[in-house]
């Protein structure tokens, strides 16, 4: 076989490789090329500003206010997606009355997992429409609910005391149903005996989720962790759908700046690009860091 | 080696080939003159005054919004009756911006560029970067059908300046749309009701329209910047065209003269009150607007092009009348019929066009009167083409706006800052608006925060500054 490797490495990994250099590193080294000039998009001048495109950016308000929003997205959305998304598929696959094996799921699991996982099936684009009339101030599902047990409704998206919050709940609510199904591939790969161990042992259902399931999930976890963290970062279609940044940009975050500056209310494509570089940066390091914190020996059932 | 290997290696070299070609040429075209990106030109005659060459391809992009891209399709048409060896290119997007950045960069941009709609091209990025043909040479040609005037004199008053920056004509706005306020006349009668033509009486009838259990407001929440279009119309009816100019100059101040002051308040009036449908800052235009078509609401802000975006949900005999805003009293500069009238829906001939005389062309094409009458009729919506309208039988709301534009006459105005700077109208005024209509901030907030905004791009020497004479 020794003889045929080579055309085959050669086949199998020279184009894919090329293809990646091509469509994949050479735009992101193309951007940061543009971050530093002061080309406008239109014509095919532009002149090199060193680094006074990160220069404006320190300053610029609007890219601040953008990041704090970020930021609290990255805070909440992947703790409250995992904690809801291990609470269901624990529920889905040991929440039910003790049986003969001793663990099982609930009744009706396999619909519940369906349920749940109905968000993903969407298009990011119909759940943002979807939940802009969930959000209706007058006729919306929510209001309407509200008013029917007498109690009176924000404007949700209307009102920068809530809209933020409204848009975050759509991310975790869009979000949820895949890490159950992902959980609870993990889960179902966990033996059964361990739990039938723990549980003769008098184990409490928490301290099973606790010292036993969560542990040897650790590693979807973190996976989980790193995606979710990335698309805090991101949150762009849904918000830009929603509410465009507003009411008075309390929804803004850095994907949306960086689309308004190139395509929106300016075009500046080498602003926008710098905002860009700083996107990329900040999403590699919040995929490092969080690799790096979550690091843990690995656990191997034996 | 066989044949079959010899075709195939030549087409792999072909394909490598390509690219490393197009880059080679791409580079020769920045350095530009290259022979068969040169321009199309043709002989310029009496009947061809522009000089078109007869069988020089067109190239069209049409912004695929409420008007479709049927009258377009029909424009193009007229071309290839008058040239039938051209060939005409047509397509259609919702996405300008995108669709045609890397052309403009390539330096290959289409002919005609119908530049609209959310994912329009900011004018300021094209004009500062000398994208766009001049279109003077247009409005100096002969009209395709009114004998004996040029293009310019056919156009409405208002049609040449809108598009122009720094006295240069670069951008034919081709469509005329008036600002008002509008409220179903049939409502308004049935209730005995009168429009207002004071701001006092006007909170007097919402007071009526509150009791009478309608409110008498609603706006789009979610595009607040719907709302600061009266309340500019009302400064510069109390002031004069001048607190236009000031705004549109970025003047210091200008959005704090007294003239805004005194229209700011006036309008927080309607917020103090609860005037405005409880819910509207959450609403968007289409969503407002249906609320106001379903009657819980009296009045809107909006375009003249309303009546076409709402047909699908306007109830028959809604009557929809367009109307200007209350005067503030007797002091104001301006009559009560003052409305503000401008030219819009953009059309441009990108300046490296390989057919500038064929866009002009279509331009002249589009502007005859055969060609107006056709876009009226087909979308209901009014051309920059003065008496296009005779002989067009037209949609109840259109024929208001109509009306209330002859009315208007040369009191008619205008300001063109959120042409000349994008942001400012869709960003800071906007966010300001949001802020003031659903009362989390008072007037002098509002004008400070708008200030605030058009300091910020004053500021800014990334953006081109314009200025215009009042």
């Amino acid at each position: 076989m020794r003889h045929g490797k080579w055309p085959l490495i050669v086949t199998f990994l020279v184009p894919p490789v090329l293809l990646y250099v091509v469509f994949v590193v050479s735009p992101y080294l193309q951007a940061f090329q543009i971050s530093t000039t002061d080309w406008l998009g239109y014509s095919p001048d532009a002149n090199s500003v060193g680094l006074a495109n990160f220069k404006t950016l320190w300053h610029d308000d609007y890219v601040w206010n953008a990041l704090k929003n970020n930021a609290i997205l990255l805070a909440l959305v992947p703790v409250l997606t995992i904690v809801l998304g291990l609470f269901f598929a624990t529920m889905l696959a040991m929440g039910g009355r003790k049986g003969r094996a001793g663990v099982t799921g609930v009744r009706g699991g396999a619909l519940y997992r369906t349920v749940y996982f109905f968000p993903q099936v969407l298009s990011v684009v119909i759940i943002a429409l979807l939940w802009k009339e969930v959000y209706h101030p007058n006729k919306g599902l929510l209001t309407a609910a509200l008013h029917g047990i007498g109690l009176s409704a924000p404007t949700w998206l209307g009102d920068p005391a809530t809209a933020f919050w409204c848009v975050l709940a759509v991310m975790v609510w869009s979000n949820v149903g895949f890490y159950v199904v992902l959980f609870g591939a993990a889960m179902s790969a966990v033996p059964k005996e361990i739990y039938e161990a723990v549980l003769l042992d008098g184990a409490s259902r928490f301290t099973t989720l606790r010292r036993v399931t969560l542990p040897l999930l650790w590693d979807t976890v973190q996976v989980a962790w790193v995606y979710l963290a990335i698309f805090a970062l991101d949150g762009f279609i849904l918000v830009q759908l929603m509410t465009n940044g507003g009411p008075n940009f309390s929804t803004d975050v850095i994907g949306v700046r960086m689309y308004d500056t190139a395509f929106g209310s300016e075009t500046k494509f080498g602003y926008a690009s710098a905002i860009g570089v700083v996107m990329f940066f900040l999403t590699l390091s919040v995929a490092a860091l969080s690799l790096r914190a979550g690091r843990r020996d690995r656990i191997e059932y034996s | 080696m066989n044949r079959r290997d010899i075709l195939q290696r030549s087409a792999a070299a072909g394909l490598l080939a390509t690219p490393a070609a197009a880059l080679l040429a791409g580079c020769a075209s920045g350095g530009g003159d290259k022979d068969d990106n040169a321009a199309y030109k043709g002989t310029k005659s009496e009947q061809n005054p522009l000089g078109v060459k007869e069988d020089a391809p067109l190239e069209v992009v049409i912004f695929g919004g409420g008007f479709g891209e049927e009258y377009a399709k029909a424009h193009e048409a007229m071309y290839t009756e008058k040239y039938p060896k051209a060939k005409v290119k047509h397509s259609a997007t919702q996405e300008i911006s995108k669709t045609l950045q890397p052309r403009f960069v390539d330096g290959t941009p289409p002919d005609v560029v119908n530049n609209s709609g959310a994912g329009q091209i900011d004018f300021n990025g094209l004009v500062s970067q000398n994208a766009i043909a001049d279109l003077g040479e247009l409005l100096a040609a002969p009209s395709l059908d009114v004998p004996g005037k040029t293009v310019k004199d056919t156009l409405l008053p208002g049609a040449v300046e809108v598009g122009s920056y720094d006295g240069k004509f670069l951008v034919l706005n081709y469509t005329y749309t008036a600002y008002g306020i509008w409220y179903s006349n049939k409502l308004l009668t049935e209730r005995k009701w009168e429009y207002a033509k004071t701001w006092d009486e006007h909170i007097a009838l919402c007071k009526q329209i509150k009791a009478a259990g309608i409110a008498p407001w609603t706006y789009a929440g979610l595009h607040p910047r719907y709302m600061s279009w009266p309340v500019i119309a009302t400064a510069i009816k109390l002031g004069g065209p001048s607190v236009a100019t000031a705004i549109d100059n970025l003047e210091p101040n200008a959005w704090k003269s007294d003239s805004m002051k005194t229209a700011a308040d006036a309008w927080h009036q309607i917020v103090k009150d609860k005037f405005i449908l409880e819910g509207s800052p959450g609403l968007d235009h289409k969503q407002s607007q249906t609320a106001w078509c379903q009657g819980k609401a009296a009045f809107i802000s909006c375009g003249s092009w309303l009546e076409s975006e709402q047909k699908d949900v306007t109830p028959a005999g809604f009557n929809m009348t367009i109307a200007p805003t209350p005067s503030l009293g007797s002091g104001d500069k301006l009559p009560f019929e003052a409305i503000r009238g401008t030219a819009g829906e953009p059309f441009m001939v990108p300046a490296k066009a390989r057919n500038v005389a064929g866009g002009l062309e279509y331009f002249r094409t589009m502007l005859s009167k055969k060609g107006a009458q056709d876009f009226t009729r087909k979308v209901a919506s009014l051309t920059v083409v003065a008496g296009a309208t005779e002989g067009v039988e037209l949609p109840y709301g259109l024929t208001s706006v109509v009306k209330a534009l002859d009315a208007s006459g040369a009191n008619g105005f205008n300001w063109v800052y959120n042409n000349y700077y994008r942001k400012l109208e869709r960003n800071l005024v906007d966010a300001a608006c949001g802020e003031f209509f659903s009362g989390r901030i008072g007037p002098a907030e509002f004008l400070e925060q708008c200030q605030k905004g058009a300091d910020s791009i004053a500021q800014d020497s990334s953006i081109k500054k314009y200025k215009r004479a009042a």
